[in-house]
């Protein structure tokens, strides 16, 4: 790996919660790695590793206890249109048309008027949804609102993409026309992407590595490179390469000595009531 | 009774019908007690008071009286008073209101220099609707304030807190030392009893914006400046609006206090002119008159804000019928499990389903 080439990095990042009964809970544990330009890295682990944190400090929603993010060697505080998201959750805004939806982040930045409506239309095309430009977002299901997200985060030509389980509230058929529609517009811009999921499948068919965090406190169990050939299509799940890195993931992220997600629940819940 | 269950949706019919019969079942019960003598009817009046000498005819007295003496008058051997029973003058007749509702806007005042019902109409209207106009005015732009930037909410809020729960009616005597008998004081009341309670109530809806679309705005590069006025106030304006319309009833609340303070005035006068007069039938028109203006105000912005928040309800429009298998992806059909037979529909066509 060329050092020149890194785009964002995290250094030592650690992340402490402060619990009701006054005691910190550490939730992130010195988490570092570095995503190359162009790079597709996902960050996957089990529920409570931190993963959707980590990205949102990446992203500047949150403040890191220690450590921090860099984009382009410098050290990012806050939130800008370097840096942008697509949420699990539909954050169009509905009071807006769909283009003026991706027109916001535009006109956030100075870029007003026909320029930016033009830009807008141009990346509608791009996610495929050109004819909806004067629709609300209120009228689009769920998947295509999850493009008009992606059109509006990409539409101020951020440095890096984040995205937090965008898919997450889809069903899976349309999760997986997702999926490569998110590749199909990868391939065509420069763009950097930072994934987060749970979903394994999802991870090893979209990312070029993967990042398996382990949880209390969550910590970057493996860094893990992807050689399953692209461009990528549904018989890419049948392939050696696929089912390899998916069952290796898999024990990574759920190691078979680990106790049952249900029984610490339960010790948990335990100890609260005393 | 299939239309009865719990959040059972009614049919445009029943919806229609329970509407209309909300609005009958009260009226026929004001004409079963107005125009049924032995459901309610207290009173006797005396149409031929015989041998009385305690009545004249046009006394309205209570049944037992009424009873009580033409036992004694049939003692006596004096002729038996004659009556016929009737409610008392504070419950008037439907179809008496109703005449009341057109001849109070046609009856002259009945002093020189009183002015015309229509006239203290319209003086209520202006009073209420200046005292709320300038309320907004101050009440929405410092609570949106308080609802979205927490120094404000803890620098202003505490005190309005404390200061809503004055009664704003005590007020009445302090703002007329200092405003004057005149229609400035009245105003203040409104003021003084919707703004104190706006301030909190915007600030609460504004404090309700969803944060995953402030966030989304600040990761587009969105100034705090922008994110207020682009993302914030437009996601709350719908609720805000609701907010008002309730306020807007609390103004017509006090308007009733605030006519009474300093120099009485407008509908309040009115209705209190007429009481003392006994015309019942008036009062009940103005009261009815003031509800009708209540219902019309609120139906007029309900429509306002469907109008102005139609993207709100875009999905039930007739645009928004648009259905996610006419524009879901077509070209990149891909499954996680296809069945044989789809893969080879694919395969035969380039990839596509």
């Amino acid at each position: 790996m060329e050092n020149s080439d890194i785009i964002l990095e995290a250094r030592g990042i650690v992340k402490d919660f402060r619990e009701s009964d006054g005691r910190f809970r550490r939730v992130l544990d010195g988490i570092s790695f570095s995503v190359r330009e162009h790079e597709f890295l996902s960050i996957i682990g089990p529920s409570g590793c931190g993963k959707s944190t980590l990205i949102r400090i990446a992203a500047g929603l949150e403040t890191a206890s220690a450590g921090e993010f860099r984009l382009d060697g410098k050290v990012v505080k806050g939130t800008d249109a370097e840096r942008g998201m697509v949420f699990q959750k539909y954050t169009l805004f509905p009071w807006l048309s769909v283009k003026k939806n991706v027109m916001f982040g535009l006109e956030s930045i100075g870029h007003g008027g026909d320029e930016a409506e033009e830009a807008a239309l141009e990346w509608l095309q791009i996610v495929g949804l050109g004819k909806y430009a004067e629709y609300y977002p209120g009228q689009l299901s769920g998947g295509m609102q999850q493009r008009v997200a992606i059109a509006r985060a990409l539409a101020p030509q951020p440095r890096v993409l984040l995205m937090d389980e965008p898919f997450g509230a889809l069903d899976a058929q349309t999760r997986s026309q997702m999926q490569s529609y998110l590749l199909e517009v990868w391939k065509n811009i420069d763009i950097t992407i930072l994934f987060v999921t749970h979903d394994l499948d999802e991870a090893v068919f979209l990312s070029d590595r993967i990042l398996a965090l382990q949880a209390n406190p969550g910590k970057v169990r493996e860094d893990v490179a992807v050689h399953v050939p692209r461009p990528r299509t549904g018989e890419s799940l049948f392939l050696p390469e696929f089912i390899g890195t998916r069952k290796h993931i898999e024990e990574l992220i759920h190691p078979a000595d680990a106790p049952a997600e249900k029984e610490t629940f339960n010790i948990i819940n335990l100890k609260k009531r005393k | 009774m299939s239309f009865i269950g719990i959040h059972k949706p009614l049919s445009r019919k029943v919806k229609i019908a329970a509407t209309l019969l909300s609005f009958i079942l009260p009226l026929a019960l004001w004409c079963t007690v107005s125009y049924v003598p032995f459901v309610y009817h207290p009173l006797v009046e005396v149409t031929d008071a015989g041998g009385s000498m305690l009545c004249v005819p046009g006394d309205e007295i209570e049944r037992s009286v009424f009873n009580e003496e033409n036992a004694s008058l049939k003692a006596e051997g004096s002729a038996a008073m004659k009556g016929k029973r009737v409610n008392p003058v504070y419950l008037p007749a439907p179809h008496e209101v109703a005449k009341a509702l057109v001849t109070s806007f046609r009856t002259p005042p009945k002093r020189d220099g009183d002015v015309w019902f229509h006239e203290s109409l319209l003086h209520s209207i202006k009073i209420v609707f200046l005292g709320f106009f300038i309320s907004m005015l101050l009440g929405l732009p410092l609570g949106i304030l308080c609802g979205s930037v927490p120094f404000f909410e803890r620098l202003i809020e505490p005190f309005i807190e404390f200061f809503r729960y004055f009664p704003a009616p005590v007020f009445g005597a302090l703002m007329v030392a200092i405003l004057g008998i005149n229609d400035a004081p009245k105003v203040a009341i409104i003021f003084i009893g919707t703004f104190f309670q706006m301030l909190p109530m915007t600030a609460a809806t504004t404090r309700r914006a969803e944060t995953a679309l402030v966030e989304a705005a600040e990761t587009l590069g969105a100034s705090q400046k922008r994110v207020l006025w682009h993302v914030i106030i437009p996601n709350v304006a719908p609720s805000l609006f609701k907010d008002m319309r309730i306020l807007l009833g609390w103004a017509w609340t006090y308007l009733i206090v605030a006519e009474v303070v300093g120099t009485s005035s407008g509908i309040t006068w009115f209705i209190n002119q007429q009481a003392k007069y006994r015309v019942f039938e008036n009062v009940y028109a103005a009261i009815v008159i003031l509800g009708c203006i209540g219902l019309l105000c609120d139906a007029f912005l309900a429509w306002l804000g469907r109008q102005i928040f139609a993207w709100q309800d875009g999905s039930t429009s007739s645009l928004g019928k648009v259905k996610r298998e006419l524009c879901s992806p077509s070209n990149y059909v891909f499954s996680f499990r296809l069945t044989p037979e789809e893969k080879k529909l694919k395969e035969a066509n380039n990839g596509k389903l």
